[in-house]
């Protein structure tokens, strides 16, 4: 991985993956749309509700895959001090939080006509609202320091801190059997969902993936030119005085 | 071991000289709970139902009040650093803050909640459970504040910041603590919970140190 960390080779590399990335997430969230929205059949039981699940699914996948990402980019910072690392986990947050947000309001939209109620404190959606709060708290504690170095390191053990939380949302429907139904796309004995409703859904999954991957990459870059930017002008001062 | 005892002793003193700080926690903890009657109305079912949710929360409430405290006067007059330097491991020095913590905000808040019990009409039956589920579990809270004080060293309103970090990391033993005592006044079995907080804390005990130690230290370079 170091081999990225030199900040001219990533963001050739960056420059040179990310609009095909762009096209290809377009591309994908476009075909899944579609597929969702007009060729999948409607539920039996849930009627067109059911096509708010092709937004929310994958939106609860990119909250935890994202925080999955924020807590290993957190490992290589803390340990390896990979310089690249903390500009990943930063530029994640918001992107993640958004997602979990989206997922809450999205399951909250469904939950009123299926479950008559917006919300319930079911064991999943109690932990998703957790993670939802641990990406606002990465957040805060990044923005709270003068020194931004010191801000990432303390982001850093935190997260490495509350990815305690995502297995927890994840086995929260099997060890507590509440309201939220069980996985029906990831599970041992291969899916139990009709193809016919599974391919939109993995479109929409993998689409929402390369989203995030192109977001980050644009942040990342973002970054890296604010601090050259900020170098050339402490270097422009020093050079004035 | 001498350093953690030497630490240990240090802080108990320092919250022995300044009474009024440390029985502030624990007036908080009454007055917070006792605002509920005023809102929800004095209907006596009604209280016996929320008292061990209003405890537990309240308790959690009282406990951040003074984590802000926890490392930041020996940060700002230095001794901090000096702990960080100490040839005794910084792990110990957090285990040894956390501590104190416990012996001066937790275990009065234990010794207030069979007051608030009965302000509540709870049962008395389940006044036991109530002991046992709160000295399980406020051990956890200190703990896992330790590393959230350790974490806003420094930081720009870090006294709102605590809480947005600790709260959401607290909830787990909140549940419990609940669901004990709610099992326990149902005359159901309350092992499975209090299994949880043991869990919780004996997983928090060997991992906030770690995790406050390695805050502090980012903190001093």
């Amino acid at each position: 991985m170091h081999r990225f960390a030199n900040p001219g080779r990533f963001l050739r590399i960056a420059n040179a993956v990310l609009p095909w990335i762009a096209v290809l997430a377009a591309v994908l969230i476009g075909a899944g749309l579609y597929l969702a929205l007009f060729v999948s059949p409607a539920d039996y039981q849930q009627g067109d509700s059911v096509r708010i699940m092709y937004v929310h699914v994958p939106s609860a996948w990119m909250a935890m895959f994202i925080y999955t990402v924020i807590a290993a980019a957190s490992a290589s910072s803390l340990i390896w001090r990979h310089p690249l690392a903390d500009l990943v986990a930063k530029a994640s947050s918001p992107i993640g939080a958004c997602f979990t947000f989206l997922a809450l309001a999205t399951g909250s939209l469904w939950g009123k006509p299926m479950w008559g109620a917006w919300w319930v404190w079911d064991a999943r959606l109690t932990s998703v609202l957790v993670l939802f709060f641990l990406y606002l708290g990465h957040m805060a504690l990044m923005g709270a320091f003068d020194n931004a170095a010191r801000g990432a390191r303390a982001a850093a053990i935190l997260a490495l801190v509350g990815f305690v939380n995502v297995p927890i949302i994840k086995f929260s429907v099997e060890w507590w059997s509440t309201l939220h139904q069980p996985s029906s796309v990831l599970r041992l004995d291969g899916p139990s969902i009709h193809p016919s409703m599974l391919w939109p859904l993995l479109a929409m999954g993998l689409g929402f993936k390369l989203y995030y991957l192109a977001l980050m990459l644009v942040r990342v870059k973002s970054e890296l030119i604010a601090a050259r930017v900020s170098a050339r002008a402490s270097a422009a001062a020093e050079a004035a005085a | 071991m001498s350093g953690f005892l030497g630490l240990l002793a240090r802080d108990l003193r320092l919250a022995l000289r300044r009474r009024a700080d440390a029985s502030l926690a624990v007036l908080f903890f009454v007055l917070a709970a006792a605002m509920f009657p005023f809102g929800v109305g004095p209907e006596p079912n009604l209280l016996a139902r929320m008292a061990p949710g209003v405890i537990w929360v309240t308790a959690l409430l009282a406990v951040l009040l003074s984590l802000e405290r926890l490392f930041l006067a020996d940060y700002e007059d230095g001794s901090l650093e000096l702990m960080v330097l100490a040839p005794q491991p910084l792990e110990m020095t957090v285990l040894a803050k956390a501590l104190a913590h416990w012996l001066t905000t937790g275990l009065p808040l234990i010794a207030a909640a069979p007051i608030l019990a009965l302000l509540y009409n709870m049962d008395p039956a389940g006044l036991p459970m109530l002991i046992l589920a709160m000295a399980l579990g406020t051990p956890s809270l200190s703990l896992i504040g330790a590393v959230g004080a350790a974490l806003t060293l420094g930081a720009r309103r870090g006294g709102v910041l605590i809480p947005l970090l600790v709260l959401p990391l607290n909830i787990p033993v909140l549940i419990f603590g609940v669901a004990a005592l709610d099992a326990a006044l149902a005359g159901l079995n309350p092992m499975p919970h209090i299994m949880f907080l043991g869990a919780l804390f004996l997983g928090s005990l060997v991992l906030a140190p770690v995790a406050g130690a390695a805050a502090l230290r980012q903190a001093m370079e």
